[in-house]
């Protein structure tokens, strides 16, 4: 099959006829091209790519009484709009008008790493880092919460929580129209 | 002047070497192969930058998407003994034929009271079948929470192993949907679990 007869087909000078002697050889291409096959069936039936985890720690609910007083001016809020949409503002409610920003390395991320130095240049003592507080409404997309909460790994904000929304949040979101 | 013959070369190749890493390979990947699953309920899981694999064993896997719940929970021997407590606490005798194939359902999608018709289905009806989802509520007693108590106890009497969790989300659900879960896990006191995403190299 893939070879060519390179006896040279002379030889045959009169003399006697011989039985020519079979080869020992045999000729693998087939099941080597079945071998692949194979290997490329299995490599497209199976998973490879596994799915990976965000492991998420949440206060526990059923004790009452561990609520830590949170410093209002290191606490900076994280609101999810509609739409892919955030809004935040540091200290609280209604002292700032909230900022809108968006996903990505120059939106969110940016922000974060900018108000964490500030925080923690304004701010004295060992406990000066920046609390971010998770506020998704009711119109943001499971995505956009996993995506505020890779961000927040990314910048390495340890002190994080989800809180619920309130209807002054809901209307500070309403008034930048991301709601 | 006589000209110099260049002995005419085969052509072929001695094959043996390809065919053996060829059947090693194929050796290796039927060996480790664990098939894909056909997830009953498709779901866009988002995208993150995290790393951290999921474990295989002791693990259950509650999916939101499309305005349904599915839960699923790893384990064979799991499996079976929850089926039975679950037909203990909803009064639902089921026979072993049903428990067997039960058992081979990584993940489903179907309210106890169809549970039953659910799986006297073959297995081609089976595929055809719509799951409606799972009955989720607020209370502490909707079949979600159920499953999830008893997966929970069947996991630490056979593993002796606290049962881990993870939320398999779709993308464009919105994220109450997601969080009534989570609220459903915190009521036990399952503070500590998994968001399944998909790695995101374009960031």
């Amino acid at each position: 099959m893939a070879e060519l007869d390179t006896s040279g087909g002379g030889g045959k000078k009169g003399g006697k006829v011989r039985s020519k002697k079979a080869s020992t050889r045999i000729d693998l291409t087939a099941m080597v091209d079945l071998a692949f096959l194979l290997i490329t069936f299995f490599i497209m039936a199976t998973t490879l790519a596994k799915p990976k985890a965000m492991e998420t720690i949440w206060p526990d609910k059923t004790k009452k009484d561990v609520q830590l007083p949170v410093p209002e001016s290191r606490t900076m809020t994280v609101l999810l709009g509609a739409n892919h949409s955030i809004a935040w503002y540091i200290g609280p409610p209604g002292k700032t008008p909230p900022t809108v920003d968006n996903f990505g390395k120059n939106g969110i991320r940016k922000t974060l790493i900018e108000n964490n130095k500030k925080i923690e240049a304004t701010h004295a003592g060992k406990d000066n880092y920046m609390i971010v507080l998770v506020k998704p409404s009711d119109k943001a997309t499971y995505k956009d919460f996993v995506s505020i909460m890779d961000e927040l790994d990314i910048t390495r904000i340890q002190s994080r929580a989800v809180v619920a929304i309130t209807p002054p949040e809901i209307g500070m979101l309403k008034d930048s129209k991301l709601y | 002047m006589a000209r110099i013959k260049i002995p005419r070369k085969s052509t072929a190749i001695d094959m043996t070497a390809m065919c053996d890493v060829a059947f090693l390979l194929l050796t290796f990947f039927i060996l480790t192969a664990k098939l894909r699953q056909e997830d009953p309920l498709k779901v866009d899981v988002p995208g993150a930058s995290v790393k951290l694999n999921i474990p295989d064993v002791d693990m259950a896997t509650i999916t939101v998407g499309h305005d349904k719940v599915f839960f699923g929970v790893e384990g064979t021997d799991i499996r079976k003994a929850l089926l039975e407590e679950m037909g203990k606490k909803y009064n639902i005798p089921f026979t072993p034929e049903e428990t067997q194939k039960f058992m081979v359902t990584p993940t489903f999608g179907v309210p106890m009271n169809l549970m039953k018709q659910y799986l006297d289905l073959s297995a081609d009806d089976k595929k055809k079948y719509v799951q409606p989802g799972i009955q989720v509520d607020t209370t502490t007693n909707s079949e979600l929470f159920n499953w999830i108590y008893q997966a929970r106890i069947v996991t630490k009497n056979l593993h002796n192993k606290e049962l881990k969790f993870a939320i398999k989300g779709d993308s464009h659900e919105v994220y109450p949907k997601v969080g009534g879960i989570i609220d459903i896990l915190q009521k036990q006191a399952v503070n500590r679990f998994s968001l399944i995403t998909a790695l995101n190299q374009s960031k």
